[in-house]
Order: C-alpha cells, then sequence, then structure tokens
C-alpha cells in the first residue's frame, strides 16, 4: 500500500545490499516486556527509599487558612509531612511563558500550593512515608482548613467583568491571544455564494497512560548530585529544568529514563508534583517514590483540548472555497504549564485551520483563558483534531449547502501536488505535500462508490450508515521554532554516538527515547542498514544524560525525522573510520572497500577482506602491528536539526464508514481507512501501528473521553469506569495506505507519523455521522458523540 | 496474616495484612513486577493474573483469598513456555507498544485460547475489551492472537 514519489537525490546510503529501511523487522528486545522484565519506574526499589503522598485539595479554588500535620507526623512509617513552605525553601517556583508566544502571561507555581489551592487536586501536602499505604494512612491524618472561593469555571464567562480574576497581578483571565488576519476575508465573505457557520465543540480529556506518572528521585548527599529516575519523553529538559529550580549545576542531575508505560504527550512535562518529588529528595536526603494513582492521574495529568470554535466557510457554488475564518475559546486550567506553556494548541489550532486548502484568505481569534480546573496542556496532536475537525466539518457543511459531493469539494481546493514549495495564510511552509495523491489513493482503498452505493441501498431500509473524509496536514520534525525561540531550554537537535566494540558490533547512544514507537528498532536499522552490520549486532542506549549525547527526546513526532538522520550521519563517519583502518590493514584504499555482512569487503566485488570483528581485535588488542601514524578512531558522533524549514510538514486523508442507532444514539464504527505520506518510511509496520494507535485515540474522542467537571470545578469522573476509554470491543479495523514524498531536509527523507492517526480520526467520524444523519436534517459539532448528543440533536431527548 | 500458596510452582509462605491486595503482594512482596497496576478498580485489566486456573485483576483480590491457591504470573507462565508462540506472534506482529498492558494482555489472550481452538476477530475483540490498550489501537493484537489460535489449530489438526 505504498507509492513513492520520485526523490531526486536518491537514498543511496540507505538503499545498499542487506538494508533494512523500508522494511518490517521486529523491535529489538521485545522479550523483555512480554516477559514482564521490563523496568518501569513504578517497578523501581531503592535502598532507604520512601514513598511520597501528596495530600491534594479537594476543592477548585481556596484559601489555605491552616495546615496541621502534627498528629499525622506521629503515624506509623512517616518519615515527613511538608508543607508548600517549607518545600519552597528548597526548589524556586516557576511561571510557565515563551517569549514567542507574544503576550502570553501566567503566574509563579510551586511545587506544593502556598496560602492558595487554585484547582481541585493540587498538592496542599505532602506525606512521605516507607510505604505508599501508610502515607495514604497519614494522609487522612493530616488537618487542612480552607476558606471556599469562587472558582472560575465556565471559559465562556471566565473574562466578563463581574468574574473573579484567578490571579489579581494579572490584571484579568486571559492568558492568551492571537488574532491572524491573510488576505481580503471580508471581500471573500461577500464575493461567495453561500456562508455557512458552525461552532465546533470539544471535550476536555487526557492521555489516560496506562502507566500512571511515575519518578523516584535519589538525592546523594555525600556525591550532592541528584538521580531522577522518571518516565519522561525528554530526559535533558528535565534535567534542565530540576537543576534549575534546585539551585543546582546541570552537571549535579542525572536523569535516567528506563522502560515507559506510555507517553503521548503527558510525559514530556514536568509537574508539580513531579518537582516536589525531587525536592523532597534533597530535603530528606534520600530516594523518594512517587507514582500517581488512577484519581490522581485524571485530576493532575494535563489534560487537552477543551475548545469551542467558531467557524466560518465561504464557498462559491462552483465548489471554489473563498475563505476560512474561525473564532477559538479554550480555557487552560489556573496556571500555564511550565516549561512548555498552555497556550501552544490554541496557537497550532490558528497555524493550521484551513491548512490542506488553497484559498488565501483566512481570519482567526484564538483566547486562552485561565480557569479553576486541572492545566492543560500539550497532548498527541496538539491542536490537530480541533483545527481538522473544524476544518474539515466546515467543508463538508459547504459541500452539503452547494449540494456538492464532499469527495469533489476537496478535489476542487485542496492544494495541487504540484504546488510546492509553498507558504499557508497563516504563513506555515510547506516543503512537498501529497493530498490529492493520498485522496485518491484512500477512495481506492475503501471503494468509496461501493460503499455510496450500499448506504443508499440500506437507508431505505431504515439502516443510517455515513461516510466521513478529513485531509488534514500534521506538524513534524520541529526546529528550535517550535520551543527554542521562545527561551524554553528544549533541544530541538539530537545526537547519536557510535562505538565498534571488540567484537565487531556496535554500541549506540542516541538522545531520542523510547516509549514504545520502536526509536530502538529504527536507530538499529539506520545503523546496521548504513554501516553494513546485522542489526543484531547494533546496541541502541536511550535515556541517560549521563551517557547519551545531548538532545530533545521523543515528542512531536520528531524521534526518527531528526534522531534517525543524527544516527545516518554518526554512521557514515564511523563506516569512513572503520574503511581508513581497513585500508591501512589491507593496503588498499578506503574507495576500494565497503562494509557488507559485518565484514569488510571489495567495494567491486563484494568478496570479503576482513571480519569487522577481527579489525576491531587488531585495531583494540594489537594497534602495534598498524602502520606508523595510524591512530584508529572507532567512535562517531553526529547530531542533526533541521535548518530550512521549521517543521517538516506531513499530510493525509482519513475516511470513517459508520453505523448511527437512531433510536438509541449509539455509533457503531465499521470500518476506518487512513493513507499518509510521512516521507521515507523506516519502518512500514511501525508506521502503520503508530496509525493505529494515534487513530483509536482519536476515536476515543471522538466517541467517548470527556473530563466532566461540575460548575464548582469538581472533576466528576476521575476514575476508569466513567472517563470512557476506548476498547478493543468498540474498535474497528484500520486499513492504513501510504504516498512517501520524502524531505529533502536531510539524507533519510523522514518525516513524523506520531501524530497523523490522531490528527484526523474525530474529524472523519464526526462527518461521517452528519453524513448518516443527513436524512434527518439535523447536524452533531460537538465531541464526544455520546447517545445524549446523537439523540439531542434528533430531536429525541 | 499468615498465608501459604502457590506462586509459578513455587511455594510461598508469608505474612501480610488484610488489606494487602493481591497485586501489591506480589510485585511488593514477591517482587514479581510483571503484574502491572494500571487502575487498583479493576477495569483496565493489566494486573491480570490466574489464580487456580482463570483470570482474575489481582487488584480486586486480596492476597488472603489466596491461601492455598496456586498463583501464575506473566513471568511463569513465560518460563514453562506455555505462551511461546503468542509471545511470538505478538512480537512478529508489533502488538505491543510500550508493552505496560502486555502481560495481562497475554493473561487474557491465552485464556481465551484455551477456551476456544477459533475464535473469529470479533469473539477475540469482544474476550479482551477488558484490558486496556493506549498504544496500539488493538489492531495489532487481534491479528497476533487470531495467528497463534489458527498456528495452534494447525498443529493439532
Amino acid at each position: 500500500m505504498t507509492e513513492v514519489r520520485p526523490n531526486s537525490e536518491g537514498l543511496s546510503v540507505l538503499d545498499r545490499p542487506n538494508s533494512y529501511i523500508g522494511k518490517t523487522v521486529p523491535r529489538p528486545n521485545l522479550d523483555r516486556l512480554m516477559q514482564g522484565r521490563g523496568l518501569y519506574v513504578s517497578d523501581m526499589e531503592l535502598p532507604r527509599m520512601a514513598h511520597v503522598m501528596f495530600l491534594r485539595s479537594p476543592h477548585a479554588h481556596a484559601k489555605i487558612a491552616g495546615i496541621d500535620p502534627s498528629a499525622a507526623r506521629q503515624m506509623p512509617g512517616v518519615v515527613a509531612v511538608v508543607t508548600g513552605h517549607e518545600l519552597a525553601k528548597v526548589i524556586t517556583p516557576w511561571v510557565g511563558v515563551l517569549s514567542h508566544l507574544k503576550g502570553l502571561k501566567s503566574a509563579p507555581q510551586h511545587a506544593i500550593a502556598i496560602n492558595r489551592v487554585c484547582w481541585q487536586g493540587e498538592a496542599v501536602a505532602a506525606v512521605v512515608a516507607t510505604s505508599r499505604a501508610l502515607a495514604e494512612d497519614a494522609a487522612e491524618a493530616v488537618f487542612v482548613e480552607y476558606d471556599a472561593l469562587d472558582a472560575v469555571t465556565d471559559m465562556r464567562t471566565a473574562l466578563d467583568p463581574q468574574i473573579p480574576v484567578i490571579h489579581p497581578s494579572l490584571g484579568d483571565n486571559l492568558a492568551f491571544e492571537r488574532i491572524l488576519d491573510a488576505g481580503k476575508v471580508d471581500q471573500a465573505l461577500a464575493d461567495s455564494d453561500e456562508i455557512v457557520e458552525a461552532e465546533f465543540m470539544f471535550g476536555r480529556h487526557t492521555g489516560v497512560t496506562l502507566e500512571p506518572r511515575a519518578v523516584v528521585a535519589d538525592w546523594n548527599a555525600a556525591e550532592a548530585r541528584l538521580t531522577i529516575y522518571q518516565g519522561t519523553q525528554a530526559p535533558h529538559m528535565v534535567q534542565n529544568i530540576a537543576a534549575l529550580h534546585l539551585g543546582l549545576a546541570e552537571r549535579q542531575v542525572r536523569v535516567v529514563c528506563k522502560d515507559v508505560g506510555g507517553s503521548f504527550g503527558i510525559k514530556v512535562h514536568i509537574y508539580a508534583d513531579e518537582m516536589a518529588t525531587y525536592a523532597l529528595s534533597k530535603l530528606l536526603r534520600r530516594p523518594i517514590k512517587f507514582v500517581a494513582d488512577r484519581v490522581e492521574s485524571f485530576n493532575t495529568d494535563i489534560h487537552a483540548r477543551d475548545h469551542r470554535c467558531k467557524g466560518r466557510i465561504g464557498v462559491k457554488r462552483d465548489g471554489t472555497i473563498t475563505a476560512f475564518e474561525i473564532d477559538d475559546l479554550t480555557g487552560i486550567g489556573p496556571y500555564s504549564m511550565y516549561p512548555r506553556t498552555s497556550a501552544i494548541e490554541a496557537n497550532q489550532v490558528v497555524n493550521l485551520v484551513g491548512g490542506p486548502y488553497v484559498t488565501r484568505n483566512y481570519r482567526a481569534r484564538a483566547r486562552v483563558v485561565f480557569q479553576n480546573k486541572n492545566v492543560m496542556c500539550q497532548y498527541r496532536a496538539v491542536g490537530h483534531p480541533i483545527a481538522c475537525s473544524v476544518t474539515e466539518g466546515l467543508v463538508d457543511l459547504a459541500a452539503a449547502r452547494i449540494g456538492m459531493d464532499p469527495v469533489e469539494i476537496r478535489r476542487r481546493n485542496l492544494v495541487p501536488d504540484d504546488a510546492y514549495p509553498c507558504t499557508s495564510p497563516s504563513g506555515l511552509r510547506f516543503e512537498q505535500l501529497s493530498h490529492h495523491a493520498s485522496l485518491g489513493k484512500l477512495l481506492g482503498m475503501m471503494d468509496y462508490e461501493g460503499l455510496r452505493a450500499q448506504q443508499a441501498a440500506l437507508r431505505k431500509n431504515g439502516i443510517h450508515r455515513g461516510i466521513g473524509i478529513a485531509s488534514f496536514i500534521e506538524v513534524t520534525n520541529p526546529s528550535a521554532a517550535f520551543y527554542g525561540v521562545g527561551g524554553a531550554r528544549i533541544s530541538s537537535q539530537d545526537g547519536v554516538a557510535l562505538r565498534l566494540d571488540a567484537q565487531g558490533a556496535v554500541i549506540c547512544h542516541t538522545s531520542i527515547t523510547e516509549q514504545g514507537q520502536g526509536s530502538e528498532s529504527l536507530t538499529a536499522q539506520i545503523v546496521g542498514s548504513v554501516l553494513g552490520i546485522s542489526m543484531e549486532r547494533v546496541r541502541v542506549i536511550l535515556g541517560d544524560t549521563d551517557n547519551t549525547p545531548y538532545g530533545g527526546g521523543t515528542w512531536a513526532s520528531r524521534g526518527a525525522g531528526i534522531g534517525g538522520e543524527a544516527a545516518l550521519q554518526a554512521t557514515k563517519i564511523l563506516r569512513k573510520n572503520i574503511l581508513d583502518v581497513a585500508a591501512a590493514i589491507l593496503q588498499s584504499t578506503a574507495a576500494e572497500l565497503d562494509i557488507a555482512n559485518n565484514a569488510v569487503v571489495n567495494a567491486g566485488d563484494g568478496a570479503p577482506r576482513i571480519e569487522l570483528e577481527e579489525l576491531a581485535r587488531i585495531v583494540y588488542f594489537r594497534p602495534d602491528t598498524l602502520p606508523p601514524g595510524i591512530q584508529p578512531e572507532l567512535m562517531a558522533t553526529r547530531h542533526f536539526v533541521p535548518r530550512e524549514y521549521p517543521f517538516a510538514f506531513t499530510n493525509g486523508v482519513q475516511a470513517s464508514w459508520l453505523e448511527v442507532d437512531t433510536e438509541t444514539g449509539f455509533i457503531k464504527l465499521l470500518k476506518h481507512w487512513v493513507v499518509e505520506d510521512c516521507g521515507t518510511i523506516i519502518n512500514p509496520q511501525l508506521v502503520d501501528e503508530q496509525i493505529r494507535g494515534g487513530v483509536v485515540q482519536g476515536l476515543g474522542a471522538a466517541l467517548f473521553e470527556k473530563c466532566v467537571y461540575d460548575e464548582r470545578g469538581q472533576l466528576t469522573n476521575a476514575n476508569m469506569a466513567d472517563y470512557l476509554v476506548p476498547m478493543s470491543g468498540e474498535m474497528p479495523d484500520i486499513d492504513v495506505g501510504h504516498v512517501v514524498s520524502p524531505t529533502l531536509e536531510s539524507e533519510l527523507g523522514a518525516k513524523g507519523a506520531g501524530e497523523a492517526g490522531t490528527a484526523g480520526a474525530a474529524a472523519a467520524v464526526a462527518n461521517a455521522l452528519n453524513d448518516a444523519l443527513a436524512p434527518f436534517g439535523t447536524i452533531v459539532t460537538e465531541i464526544p458523540l455520546t447517545p445524549r448528543v446523537i439523540l439531542t440533536a434528533l430531536g429525541r431527548i | 496474616m499468615s498465608i501459604s500458596l502457590h506462586v509459578n510452582g513455587e511455594r510461598v509462605d508469608a505474612h501480610v495484612l488484610p488489606r494487602l491486595n493481591l497485586a501489591d503482594f506480589l510485585r511488593e512482596h514477591l517482587q514479581l513486577t510483571g503484574t502491572h497496576v494500571g487502575c487498583e478498580h479493576g477495569f483496565c485489566g493489566a494486573c491480570t493474573v490466574r489464580v487456580n486456573g482463570e483470570i482474575v485483576r489481582s487488584c480486586l483480590m486480596l492476597a488472603v483469598q489466596t491461601h492455598g491457591a496456586s498463583v501464575q504470573t506473566i513471568e511463569g507462565l513465560s518460563d514453562t513456555g506455555e505462551i511461546a508462540d503468542l509471545q511470538a506472534a505478538f512480537r512478529d506482529r508489533n502488538a505491543l507498544q510500550c508493552g505496560y498492558c502486555t502481560p495481562g494482555m497475554l493473561m487474557a489472550a491465552q485464556d481465551l485460547l484455551k477456551q476456544e481452538a477459533a475464535p473469529d476477530r470479533e469473539r477475540i475483540r469482544e474476550h479482551l475489551s477488558g484490558n486496556y490498550c493506549r498504544c496500539t489501537g488493538y489492531q495489532a493484537i487481534v491479528d497476533a492472537v487470531e495467528t497463534t489460535a489458527k498456528a495452534r489449530n494447525g498443529r493439532s489438526s
């Protein structure tokens, strides 16, 4: 299911005999996880380790009138009960702003609340004991007196004059606003035959990583070093931030990342309770373990989406889309998250709406407001599902208004595949996208005409099925434009260091991290292919700031494109170094030699000349036998960051085929298709599984997931029985196809694939539902598409 | 309270508090950390183990309830080779990403394969519907279980 588009550069380094590039090979080291012999942070135990349990506010907004920990301190097993005031002596507060998000403001946030709590779930005291159970027992004996304050909960009224300002020093509850006006929107709308408007609503949801956030912080007072074992996507970022706020040098902090039980952006941030855990270890001079329980996860893992977006589209009768206009509103909780901030999602919505389409006329306003709910921040496919649902929802509404097929209106308005490079109205630069090739392929895979015929036939029998299409663009391979330019010390470059060991195998350290995407595999595939050795001879080490090169980690679909290119370039250097030594040993020249099947061979006829193991033996143990002046260098390090384009945009299109029961309001997903273009595919299976997993995450948002807050700011469904996630029984099979437009910015040509699935899934489902409901003359623009929402739209309840 | 049981074929004698659940007993007392804790209220299936041949949520069972019982965890099932083919199918199909759900998923899948020789995809999806996986979207897992069922049928016929 892959179409490769011509790449003028070719793929010479990768297109070698026995290359692993483009091949499905099993990921290394899966047995460890399948046999229950992985090492997740929640599994870790260290000598003298104590456990922290955070006592959390039951109020959304309250003054802390007093805390009396004296009874708790006498409880069995209790090591300490620490308040915000006490912990503030060890760790400084932070403000989650970045300078490139102009006007973004936030208030100082402490590791543990001082004087006031601003959301239900904010920690007010840390109870440290010899076991989590004993800490929980003692927490019940900590007496906290609260004076409840009015809670700001409705984002729609958060800016009204009569609503309290959460942080008076900020002046109002507006955290961030962005306004964009490109082209001539008013003129374009005036010239349109039809203007269609709708308000799109998105539930507040969260990542629900199966392993909750977990950290073990180990301050060694004798070494004056802090080792942080944490399930994080960005170890060097954690190192920087922990050091900064604990008053340490970065060299005094080591971050180690073992197996991570799911991340999806949830674990790319640094949470107040994690900061508190680092600080407690320093304060108490012993290892401290924090593992969130599920209720804590719902109350404190970042939430996302929760946007209300009014949209307008202008269209002519021939299907020409004349303009897009949006007014987006989101509430992010009481603080902008640190260090990535909580303005990025709204900013992305502004960037991405209308992105696949030709029209130059686009106006947008996005407002981000504070409220007394849990913090919101970047979660898989940041902003994409919102932008895609709004754009694709509007396009379908416009098509319906003028009586045009949804596919046809897209054909007439998607940016042509030969129009690149080009720039979007919001200033995004696209190197090479393939909307039309992708749409064409998708229609073939799904048999669009056949489904339309089936739909019409079933409709006569009162069976209501719908087809939904959603084209999308995806931000991947972010350069420093994402965070670095705003002052965040979050690396956009990554590095790979390789060394040939004494048996001719390769030890590879990479700064990207693994949370199951296949970072280890793709790195080994690239190193093995470029060097000419078998993957089994490549040992990949990730997630340790003491040992790996400095780099960003794995997030924003950057691991393969950035870390993979660093691996490619490092391997080319190692290969050259090996061939230089081989030439000296063999009295040949490097140009006449190659490496294949773990041996140096003749470049011409491929005849084996010397095994790498033998070469390594000579270099390490008998350098005396090498010619004079030869100093072998069997290590190589290279770093990479994209410089030409701020982001490597990818694109794709999804389709949903579903049936809705108009009596009960239940949706049955029958099938889902995706065609995406992530450039060079290193491992087709890994890409497909990223897509499928991402789609299902988007389907959860479409159908089930929502953090339900009441008007007092209480999260009413903070458990997995009430917050519904997609399970195997409700999910469809998903067919995945590819178009391949490699980026020319790297030799590897890979772009990201981690978020494409999540970006467009909900839009495709919502469009399919509205297609199914067409005979009823109603539309739904709110997710999750629960039976209540659907029955309400149908006027049944 | 004193309990005596067999875990992965080995006799275990322990003193435990009545409130200790089986998942914590396995993880914290026996260091069998392959049994994972995801939600602690019986929803996610990460802590699935076998007690006297039946799969249970070990977060919903007290350790004291296993007195006299035979408990099998993912470590035990792996060492006996009972699910080696299923694990190979998971590996070949990339039916795991972060791996946190995988021990429980393998337990539930093997439970189905022991009960039914030829479950179809819908049946597999239904049987696994108590095991949450955020990474894969389930299709690869269903494929791996289906492949294993067919291979076992091929061997037995």
